[in-house]
């Protein structure tokens, strides 16, 4: 499978990267690249085996549900761009 | 034409847990902004999930309860999209293995049972809340609500109107509140339904193209919008045009449903296992455990009522329709009550009166003990229901025991003797009436009734009078 320009724009576009005409072209060869090599990757049989979910083979650890965290809303919010009343303020974004 | 609606609903619920799911921050509501958003719920670079065990138990629950398969191993998967109250760029959800999967609730529309099943049930956090109103052109987050535990419970496209959406809505509801795994606030938001709805003619397989209606907060939003929305789809369908698949709000002032946003430009959420959870896996042992702490389940205390207390299909339904007004019934029957009469006045006066006073069954002034006692002295005669009526609104706003207000009314019956004289008296009074009934005319019945009632000052059963006066007429 080889990806297109247009692929290579909705990939930047979702990942929320801007690049121009150039860089497309550049991505556009190195993705394919990674692609050779997945396809290599693909065509091993894998019949029979269950798709790995994570890359240890361990369980996942819980823990109790007992608060833990106090307020650090004054230390957090120090190194915020932008606060008020509380809250973090953004660039306004509706949807 | 005639055309079948098909609906199916995804419900977000919120676990009744203490702290977030994937960190140990407070999921209290109501706290000052950002006070209750740590290191991990505002993402900041290098902090670790740490999944909540009693946001996993309270999925088991729901899987028993519902009859599901509990996955022994299922997986968390990124969900990723960007908006500004989702810090880390991408949601932490459950998408190839979930937690719960099947199972099958059943819901009562009229007379009818109905089935519905259930696709799947699976873990995920929650979002912040972004506040537009102006602060300089920007908006304002509160991440607070960012990473409290949800259970998102999906269901299959089995209801075929808005009143079985709504009765299936209802029926999860009661339940998750019944098993204790959500409050079930709506106006919090602990309780969220999606309502994905397409219309068909009936009779086609195939189902129409689907538009899906967010975040509908209250029943009635939900009934209002799923009908706006067939009937507008149906419109469509029958002006030539074709329906496109698309999100759409309900805006509750209009009562219309409006576009969000059309497939072309969904997301496309890129889901791939999340690198920082390995899998979740349950055994056997802990399933065993949370199967042997579930309390009786809605449906099985229902088949109880009506087999043991004998109570119709209907009232054992309502009964059981939460778990606070099942534990009053019982408590009621328990002091004494006879079974049919408590479940009359429960759904009577009771509900009536919370009803008004917008209350619920644990806030009622009147204990079950004290209802109970009070349906003892209808049952061994003390007084009639239409007295009893009296005390009980009396015993609504009093501390009173129901015999020191039996006593202090005045309301016990008039002896019978006495009833029979009263009856006589007014016979003898109103000729002119009694004759109008021995000519036919039914409606002096009624007349010579009321006028017993006045002389006996109210304090006569009805009935009694009712049995003297025919027996003295056709004497």
């Amino acid at each position: 499978m080889q990806l297109s320009s247009d692929d290579i724009r909705r990939i930047a576009r979702l990942a929320r990267i801007a690049i121009d005409e150039q860089e497309t072209v550049a991505m556009q060869q190195q993705l394919n690249g990674i692609f050779g090599v997945i396809e290599q990757l693909q065509s091993v049989n894998t019949d029979g085996v269950e798709p790995m979910s994570h890359a240890q083979d361990v369980a996942l650890r819980l823990r109790e549900d007992k608060v833990t965290e106090s307020n650090q809303r004054e230390a957090l919010q120090a190194v915020a761009p932008a606060v008020e009343a509380g809250l973090y303020l953004v660039p306004k974004v509706i949807e | 034409m005639q055309w079948e609606v098909v609906i199916g609903l995804e419900i977000h619920t919120q676990l009744s847990t203490q702290t977030k799911i994937f960190s140990g921050a407070s999921t209290a509501f109501g706290a000052e902004p950002n006070t209750q958003a740590c290191a991990v719920d505002i993402a900041l670079p290098g902090v670790l999930p740490v999944m909540n065990k009693a946001a996993v138990e309270k999925a088991i629950r729901f899987g028993l309860a519902i009859g599901a398969k509990v996955n022994r191993k299922s997986v968390f998967a990124r969900k990723n999209y960007f908006y500004p109250d989702l810090p880390k760029g991408y949601q932490i959800s459950q998408f190839e293995l979930p937690v719960v999967e099947g199972g099958e609730i059943t819901i009562r529309v009229g007379d009818e049972n109905k089935v519905v099943r259930l696709t799947r049930a699976h873990l995920e956090e929650d979002a912040g809340k972004s506040l537009h109103e102006d602060f300089h052109g920007m908006s304002g987050i509160d991440l607070n609500r960012a990473g409290t535990p949800l259970l998102e419970i999906v269901s299959e496209p089995d209801m075929r109107s808005a009143a079985e959406a709504v009765a299936y809505a209802k029926a999860l509801h009661s339940l998750v509140t019944w098993i204790g795994i959500c409050d079930g606030n709506m106006q919090e938001g602990s309780f969220r339904v999606d309502a994905n709805v397409s219309v068909r003619p009936k009779g086609q397989a195939e189902f129409g193209t689907r538009r899906e209606i967010k975040n509908l907060n209250s029943f009635k939003f939900l009934e209002q919008a799923i009908k706006y929305e067939a009937n507008w789809q149906v419109e469509q369908l029958e002006d030539g045009k074709k329906i496109v698949q698309a999100t759409v709000l309900f805006d509750p002032e209009t009562g219309q449903t409006r576009v969000m946003r059309t497939k072309e430009d969904a997301h496309d959420y890129r889901y791939f296992p999340d690198p920082d959870l390995p899998p979740l896996v349950i055994d056997e042992a802990q399933i065993e455990q949370i199967r042997g702490e579930l309390p009786e389940l809605p449906a099985a205390m229902q088949a109880r009522f009506q087999s043991v207390f004998g109570l119709p299909a209907y009232d054992a339904q309502t009964l059981t329709s939460s778990k606070a007004l099942a534990n009053y019934f019982e408590e009621t029957v328990a002091a004494g009550a006879d079974s049919k009469l408590a479940s009359n006045w429960i759904m009577g006066e009771v509900a009536a009166t919370l009803n008004r006073e917008e209350k619920e069954i644990t806030q009622s002034p009147v204990s079950s003990e004290r209802l109970a006692s009070l349906i003892k002295r209808i049952m061994d005669g003390t007084i009639h229901n239409k007295a009893a009526k009296d005390v009980f609104k009396v015993l609504w706003e009093s501390d009173k025991s129901v015999d020191q207000l039996i006593d202090e009314l005045g309301v016990r019956p008039v002896d019978s003797s006495v009833v029979e004289g009263l009856v006589d008296q007014v016979l003898a009074a109103n000729a002119a009436m009694v004759a109008e009934f021995k000519s036919g005319k039914e409606k002096a019945f009624n007349a010579l009734v009321g006028q017993c009632m006045k002389a006996a000052k109210g304090k006569a059963d009805p009935a009694v009078i009712n049995d003297l006066l025919k027996r003295k007429l056709t004497e």
